[in-house]
C-alpha cells in the first residue's frame, strides 16, 4: 500500500472500528495481491503460502465444470484445476476455497484481490485480456456457441430458426454471437433472456423456447441428463469460437506461469500415458521427458518456484487431463472432440514441451 | 329524502327468563348466522365450500397419495428418479427433498460438521424467543445477544475449542438467512436509532445527512444496494484490502435496514406527548439524558410490534441475496436442484423452502400482532 | 396554537443572546457537533471516493457516459418502442425503463382492485369468505416474493406448447409462449372514440360540478349518471358509428414456431404482474381493512339517522374519512411494488435492472450502471410520492 501518503489519518481508526464492529461475521482481510507490473517475487504466490490456502472463483452450479455436491463438496472440470494448483503448492487438494462467483461479478472478483484465481469457464478474448486486467493461463477446453432444439420440431439446420424463439443467457458473449449470427444469416427471433443457468434450462425443457443457445459443451450436458436425450438435437452450426480457461490477473508472470504450466503437464502426462495408477511406479521409466516430468532431472519445479515433484502430486490424486475429462464430464455427455491430443486427428490440445 | 322507518324497540320483562332457542345459540345458530345468510351468502358458502374440498382434496393427492418420498440412489453417487419423471406432476417426488435437505439447510458447509450450523439455527430461534419476553425487555438483552452471536459466530467458524476451522465460502442454507437477517437488525437498530434522533434533531446539517440517507435508501430497490455491494463495493477499498461477498452483502442489508429501521423508531419519537419532552427539559436534564432516560424507553416500546414486522420483511428480503450469488437458503434450494438428475423438481423445493420461511414469518407476525392487540388494550384504559 | 387567551409575555421573543465561545453554550456545541458529523462523514466519502478513483486508473476501467452512444448489440424481447440490437445502449435502457413503468403502472391499478376486495371480503360477515381472506393475507405476506415469482414463473412455463395450447374463448391462446388474445386493427375512427370519451369525461365532470353548485343554492339533488352515461359511453359511440364503424379483429394464428397476429402477454411479464399483484394486493387489503375499520361504527349510525340510504354513506361519509387512513400507507405499498419490479432480472423479465446489469456486464463500469438503476428508481419514486402528497393533501381534513 504505498499511497498512504494520501491518506488521512482518520481513516485506519474508522476502518478499524467497523471491522471490529463487524467481527463477529465474516470479516477476513486477506493481504492479498496488489498489481505490481514486471515485479520479480510474485505477489499472489506469497500471499497464497502465508494464508495457506488458495481461492479459487468458481460457477454458482455448472454440471460437470462446478457444483457443490450433496456432501457440499465442489466437484467438476473447473474445480479439478483449482484442486491442481492447491496440490502443486500445498501437496494437499483441500488447501483450496471455492468462492462461487456469478457472471456478474466473477471479473469484479478477482480484480480486487477475492479470489486469486478465476476457474470459472471464461472465454478467452482480447478485451479481457488487456483492457480488463487478466492473464488466460492456457485453453483448458475448447468450446464453441452452439444451439439445441427438441427433435419434434424437425428443424435440422441453425438456418431454419427464423422466427423461433431462443433461450439465452444476458451477460456473456453468448447473447453478443447470437445477435451478430442473427444480422449476418438475417434472421428474426424472439429472445428469452434469464440470468441463472438452471432457470434458463427450464425455460427450454418446458417449451418456453424453440432453441436453446449456449456452448455445446453445456448444451450436451443439458442434454445427457434429460431422461431421453434423444427428444433434443444439437444443431451442427457453431457460431463461434470459446476457448475456455482459467485467468489470473495480469502482471503477476510468476503465478500464471505456474498455473499454465501445471495444465501443460496435465496434457504431458497423457501424453506419455501416466495416469493416477501408474505415475508412482514412473521412477523406472526411462523416457528423459517422463523423467523431467515427474522431477527426477531438469529442476524444473524449482523453476516454477514449487516443488520437483509437482506434477507427480497432482497426477497421482486428480490424475491426468484425459482422466480430469472423463470423470467430470464424459459422464454428462461431452465427447473429447477438439479436447483430445494434438495425437488424435481433430485434436487441440497440445502442451509445449517440459524441458 | 328517504322516509324514516323507525324499528319500535319491545320491552323485555315480565316474563322470566327462559333460554334462548336451540335456533338462536349454538352451534347451529352460528352456521346460519355465519355462513346461511341470506341467499347470496348461501351460494359463496357452497361454492367456495365446493372450490376448498376440490383443492385440498388435489393438494392431498399429489402431496401425500401420489407422492414419492425416497429413490434409490446408484453406486457413485447418482440418484435415480426415473420414478419421479414417470409421475409426470400427478404426485410430489418429495425424495428431492430426504437426499438434499442437508444441502438446503447448510450449503456447502462440511457435512460431517452438520451439527455446528444445526446448533447455530436453534441458537437463534433460542434468541428469538427469549428476546419476545416481556421479562427480558431491558438490559439484559444486550449482553444476552452479544453472547449469542458470539457464541454463533465461534460456532460457524471454529478453529478455537477443537472445533476445526471453517472458511466463510462453505457456509451457506438457513444459517446464512438467519445471520443476515438477524446481524442486519442487531446492526441496524442502534444505527436507526441514531439516524431518528438525528432527523428530529434542530441541527440543520445533521438533520439534512439523515433526510438524505433515509430518502436516498428507501427510494431505491434493495437489489441495486446489493449489486452495489457486490461489483461496487471492491471499488471503494485500497488495494489488497478486501471484504468478502457475504460481509459486503450484511453492509448493504445494515444500510438497507437502518433507513426503514430509522421511520420505524422516529414514529415511536413522534407519538410521545410533547409534555414528555418539555417535562425533561423543565428537569434540567441534557439531550443525552432527556434521550436516554425519557424518550427513547418510552418510545421504543410502543415501536415493537412496527420493528417486528419490518424484521419480518428483512427475513424475507435476504433471500435477495440468490441474485449475487450468496447461498442463503433460497439460493440452496435452487443449486440442489441444478443436479441433471434433479432438475424440473422446482415445484417440490419451493414448497420445502417456503414452508421453512412460512414458520419463521407467520410466528413472528402472530406474535406482533398479539403484542400489538396486548399494547394498545393498555393504552386503552 | 394561536389561543387568545395566551399571555402577550409569552408572545415577546426572548432577548437575543451574544455567541459566548464556551462549551456551555448550546449552541456552540450544536455547531461542533455539526462540524465533527459532517467531518467524518465527509472524510469517510473522501476516502472511498479517492480510493475508487485509483483503482478505476490501476485497473484501467474506462469512466464516463460514454459508452451510452455504442451499439448495445444486446436482444431486448419486449419494447413498447421499436428496438432493435443494433440501437445505441442508450435507447436499450429507455426501453427498459418503459418495460419497468409497464410492470408498475398495470401492477399498482391491478393490486389496488384486488387488494381492495380482499381487505373488504375480510370484513365480510361470511365467516368462510373472511377466513379465506384472512388466510391468503397471512400467506402472501409470510413468503418471500422472489420465492413467489420463481414459482409462478414455474407454473407459466408449465403450461402446454404453442400447438396444444389452451383455448378457454375462441382466439384467446394461452401457452407456455404466453396469452394471446384478438386484437382490434387500429383505425383513425378508433382515435377519433377515444378522443371523444376524453371530452365526454371532461364535459361530465363540468356537468357535475355545476350540478352541484347548484344544489348548494336550492338543496335540489340532481341526477348526474343518465348524462354522464350519455356523454362518456354515447358519444364515443356515435362518433366512432358517424365515422363507418370500422370492426376488423386481428386473430391471433398458429404460423410457424409460434402464433402471429393479435395482442400478446408473455410468460415472464405475466408471472412478474401476478406475482406482484397478488404479493401487494396482501398488504393492500390490510391497509384498507384497517381504513374502513378506522371509521367508527357511530358515522354509519348518524348517517342513517339523517336519512342517507347505504350508496351515500359510503361515498359521503365513510370512504373520505378511510382515504385519509388509507392514503399514505397506500403510497409505501406502491413505491414498494414499483421497487420490487427489479426482481424481474431473476425470472427473465426485460426490465430496467436487467438491461442495466447486462450493460456493465458488457462495459465492465459497474459504477455508471448501478447509478443508472438508482437514478431511474429515485425519479419513479419521487414522482409517485410527489402525486399521491398532492392527492392526501387533497382528501385530508380540513380544519376551519
Amino acid at each position: 500500500m504505498g499511497r498512504s501518503s494520501v491518506k488521512q489519518p482518520v481513516r485506519p481508526t474508522v476502518l478499524r472500528s467497523l471491522a471490529a464492529a463487524l467481527l463477529a461475521m465474516a470479516v477476513s482481510l486477506p493481504a492479498t495481491a496488489q498489481q505490481q507490473p514486471a515485479a520479480p517475487a510474485s505477489v499472489t504466490l506469497d500471499a497464497i503460502r502465508a494464508r495457506g490456502t488458495l481461492i479459487c472463483g468458481v460457477n454458482t452450479g455448472l454440471a460437470g465444470f462446478a457444483q457443490p455436491d450433496s456432501q457440499g463438496v465442489w466437484r467438476g472440470f473447473d474445480v479439478d484445476y483449482c484442486r491442481a494448483v492447491a496440490i502443486a503448492l500445498f501437496n494437499d487438494p483441500d488447501k483450496v476455497r471455492f468462492v462461487p462467483t456469478t457472471a456478474q461479478n466473477r471479473f469484479t472478483a478477482l480484480q480486487s484481490g477475492e479470489v486469486d484465481i478465476l476457474s470459472r469457464n471464461t472465454t478467452w478474448t482480447l478485451s479481457r485480456d488487456t483492457s480488463l486486467g487478466f492473464d488466460f493461463a492456457g485453453i483448458t477446453f475448447y468450446d464453441g456457441q452452439g444451439f439445441m432444439v427438441k427433435a419434434s420440431l424437425g428443424v435440422r439446420s441453425a438456418r431454419e430458426l427464423d422466427g423461433a424463439t431462443i433461450c439465452v443467457q444476458p451477460g456473456t458473449t453468448t447473447e453478443q454471437n447470437l445477435t451478430d449470427w442473427a444480422r449476418a444469416a438475417r434472421i428474426r427471433f424472439q429472445p428469452v433472456v434469464i440470468e441463472r443457468l438452471e432457470e434458463v434450462v427450464n425455460a427450454y425443457l418446458s417449451g418456453r423456447c424453440d432453441a436453446f443457445t449456449t456452448d455445446v459443451s453445456g448444451l450436451a450436458a443439458t442434454r445427457a441428463v434429460q431422461p431421453r436425450p434423444a427428444e433434443h438435437v444439437i444443431l451442427p452450426d457453431v457460431i463461434s469460437k470459446e476457448p475456455l480457461g482459467p485467468l489470473v490477473r495480469h502482471g503477476d508472470q510468476r503465478f500464471s506461469d505456474l498455473v499454465r504450466w501445471i495444465h501443460f503437464g496435465l496434457l504431458t502426462a497423457e501424453e506419455f500415458g501416466l495416469t493416477s495408477q501408474t505415475i508412482g511406479q514412473a521412477a523406472g521409466d526411462a523416457r528423459p521427458d517422463v523423467q523431467r516430468l515427474i522431477g527426477r532431472s531438469g529442476d524444473l519445479g524449482r523453476m516454477l518456484g514449487v516443488d520437483n515433484a509437482f506434477m507427480v502430486n497432482v497426477v497421482t490424486r486428480l490424475g491426468n487431463y484425459g482422466q480430469i475429462f472423463e470423470r467430470n464430464l464424459t459422464p454428462i455427455g461431452i465427447q473429447r472432440g477438439p479436447n483430445a491430443l494434438w495425437t488424435t486427428p481433430g485434436g487441440l490440445q497440445y502442451a509445449p514441451p517440459f524441458r | 329524502m328517504s322516509d324514516i322507518t323507525a324499528s319500535t324497540p319491545t320491552l323485555h320483562g315480565g316474563s322470566p327468563a327462559r333460554s334462548a332457542p336451540i335456533t338462536a345459540v349454538g352451534p347451529i345458530a352460528w352456521v346460519r348466522a355465519n355462513l346461511f345468510s341470506g341467499w347470496l351468502s348461501t351460494a359463496v358458502t357452497l361454492v367456495l365450500g365446493y372450490l376448498i374440498v376440490r383443492a385440498v382434496m388435489g393438494f392431498v393427492d399429489w402431496a401425500f397419495v401420489n407422492a414419492i418420498w425416497s429413490v434409490p440412489v446408484n453406486g457413485n453417487g447418482v440418484a435415480q428418479t426415473q420414478a419421479c419423471r414417470e409421475l409426470h406432476g400427478t404426485g410430489a417426488c418429495w425424495a428431492v427433498v430426504t437426499e438434499k435437505h442437508r444441502f438446503m439447510l447448510f450449503g456447502t458447509y462440511p457435512f460431517e460438521q452438520h451439527w455446528r450450523p444445526a446448533l447455530v439455527c436453534l441458537l437463534f430461534v433460542a434468541l428469538y424467543i427469549v428476546s419476545s419476553m416481556r421479562s427480558f425487555w431491558n438490559w439484559r438483552l444486550i449482553p444476552i445477544w452479544a453472547g449469542t452471536l458470539t457464541a454463533i459466530g465461534i460456532l460457524m467458524w471454529g478453529g478455537v475449542l477443537g472445533l476445526p476451522y471453517v472458511p466463510q465460502e462453505r457456509w451457506g442454507g438457513l444459517p446464512i438467512t438467519l445471520i443476515l437477517a438477524t446481524f442486519g437488525l442487531a446492526f441496524a437498530f442502534p444505527l436507526s436509532i441514531l439516524v431518528a434522533l438525528g432527523r428530529r434533531s434542530n441541527l440543520p446539517a445533521i438533520k439534512a445527512l439523515c433526510v438524505l440517507y433515509v430518502e436516498l435508501i428507501r427510494g431505491v430497490p434493495l437489489i441495486s444496494l446489493l449489486f452495489m455491494a457486490s461489483v461496487m463495493f471492491p471499488l471503494f477499498l485500497p488495494e489488497g484490502m478486501n471484504i468478502d461477498k457475504l460481509l459486503r452483502a450484511q453492509i448493504a442489508i445494515i444500510l438497507f435496514a437502518g433507513a426503514y429501521l430509522a421511520e420505524v423508531v422516529r414514529a415511536g419519537l413522534q407519538s410521545l406527548p410533547k409534555g414528555q419532552y418539555e417535562a425533561a427539559d423543565a428537569m434540567g436534564l441534557s439531550y443525552w439524558q432527556k434521550t436516554g432516560l425519557i424518550i427513547l424507553p418510552q418510545a421504543l416500546r410502543t415501536v415493537i410490534p412496527p420493528l417486528v414486522n419490518t424484521f419480518i420483511g428483512f427475513f424475507k428480503d435476504t433471500s435477495l441475496v440468490l441474485i449475487i450469488g450468496i447461498f442463503d437458503l433460497l439460493t440452496a434450494g435452487k443449486t440442489a436442484i441444478v443436479e441433471p438428475s434433479w432438475q424440473g423438481f422446482g415445484v417440490e423445493v419451493y414448497v420445502f423452502v417456503g414452508l421453512i420461511y412460512l414458520v419463521f414469518c407467520f410466528a413472528m407476525s402472530k406474535y406482533s400482532q398479539g403484542l400489538e392487540a396486548e399494547l394498545n388494550r393498555h393504552r386503552r384504559r | 396554537m394561536s389561543d387568545a387567551t395566551v399571555d402577550p409575555r409569552f408572545r415577546r421573543k426572548p432577548p437575543k443572546r451574544p455567541l459566548r465561545l464556551s462549551w456551555a453554550d448550546e449552541r456552540v456545541r450544536g455547531i461542533v457537533w455539526q462540524l465533527v458529523v459532517v467531518g467524518i462523514v465527509g472524510s469517510i466519502i473522501y476516502w472511498l471516493w479517492s480510493n475508487t478513483v485509483h483503482n478505476l486508473e490501476v485497473r484501467r476501467i474506462a469512466t464516463g457516459f460514454g459508452f451510452l452512444g455504442r451499439e448495445a448489440g444486446l436482444p431486448i424481447a419486449e419494447h413498447l418502442i421499436p428496438y432493435d440490437p443494433t440501437d445505441t445502449y442508450l435507447r436499450a435502457l429507455t426501453v427498459g425503463v418503459l418495460n419497468t413503468l409497464k410492470v408498475a403502472v398495470v401492477g399498482i391499478v391491478l393490486a389496488t382492485i384486488l387488494g381492495t376486495a380482499i381487505g373488504i371480503a375480510r370484513l365480510s360477515k361470511n365467516f368462510l369468505v373472511a377466513k379465506i381472506a384472512a388466510f391468503y393475507v397471512e400467506v402472501i405476506r409470510d413468503l418471500p416474493l422472489l420465492l413467489q415469482l420463481l414459482f409462478w414463473y414455474t407454473i407459466m412455463q408449465g403450461l402446454p406448447g404453442p400447438r396444444q395450447a389452451l383455448k378457454p374463448l375462441d382466439g384467446v391462446f394461452l401457452s407456455n409462449r404466453g396469452f394471446r388474445l384478438p386484437a382490434l386493427v387500429w383505425e383513425g375512427a378508433h382515435t377519433a372514440a377515444v378522443l371523444a370519451c376524453l371530452a365526454g369525461i371532461v364535459a361530465t365532470w363540468l356537468y357535475a360540478r355545476s350540478a352541484r353548485a347548484k344544489q348548494m343554492a336550492d338543496g335540489q339533488p340532481r341526477r348526474v349518471w343518465p348524462a354522464a352515461i350519455a356523454l362518456i359511453i354515447g358519444l364515443p359511440l356515435l362518433v366512432w358509428q358517424a365515422m363507418g364503424a370500422p370492426w376488423a379483429i386481428d386473430w391471433p394464428a398458429l404460423r410457424g414456431f409460434n402464433f402471429q397476429g393479435g395482442m400478446s402477454m408473455s410468460p415472464e411479464y405475466a408471472a412478474l404482474l401476478i406475482g406482484l399483484v397478488t404479493y401487494t394486493a396482501g398488504f393492500i387489503a390490510e391497509v384498507v381493512r384497517a381504513g374502513i375499520l378506522s371509521v367508527s361504527q357511530g358515522q354509519w349510525e348518524a348517517a342513517q339517522a339523517l336519512g342517507l340510504r347505504h350508496g351515500p354513506v359510503l361515498r359521503l361519509i365513510v370512504l373520505p374519512q378511510a382515504l385519509r387512513v388509507i392514503i399514505p400507507p397506500m403510497t409505501s405499498n406502491y413505491l414498494n411494488l414499483t421497487k420490487n419490479s427489479s426482481l424481474a432480472v431473476a425470472i427473465g423479465y426485460q426490465d430496467i435492472v436487467s438491461i442495466a446489469n447486462t450493460t456493465l456486464n458488457q462495459t465492465g463500469q459497474a459504477i455508471e450502471g448501478i447509478a443508472i438503476i438508482m437514478l431511474v428508481y429515485l425519479t419513479i419514486s419521487l414522482s409517485i410520492s410527489l402525486f399521491m402528497n398532492w392527492y392526501n393533501a387533497k382528501i385530508a381534513l380540513v380544519e376551519r
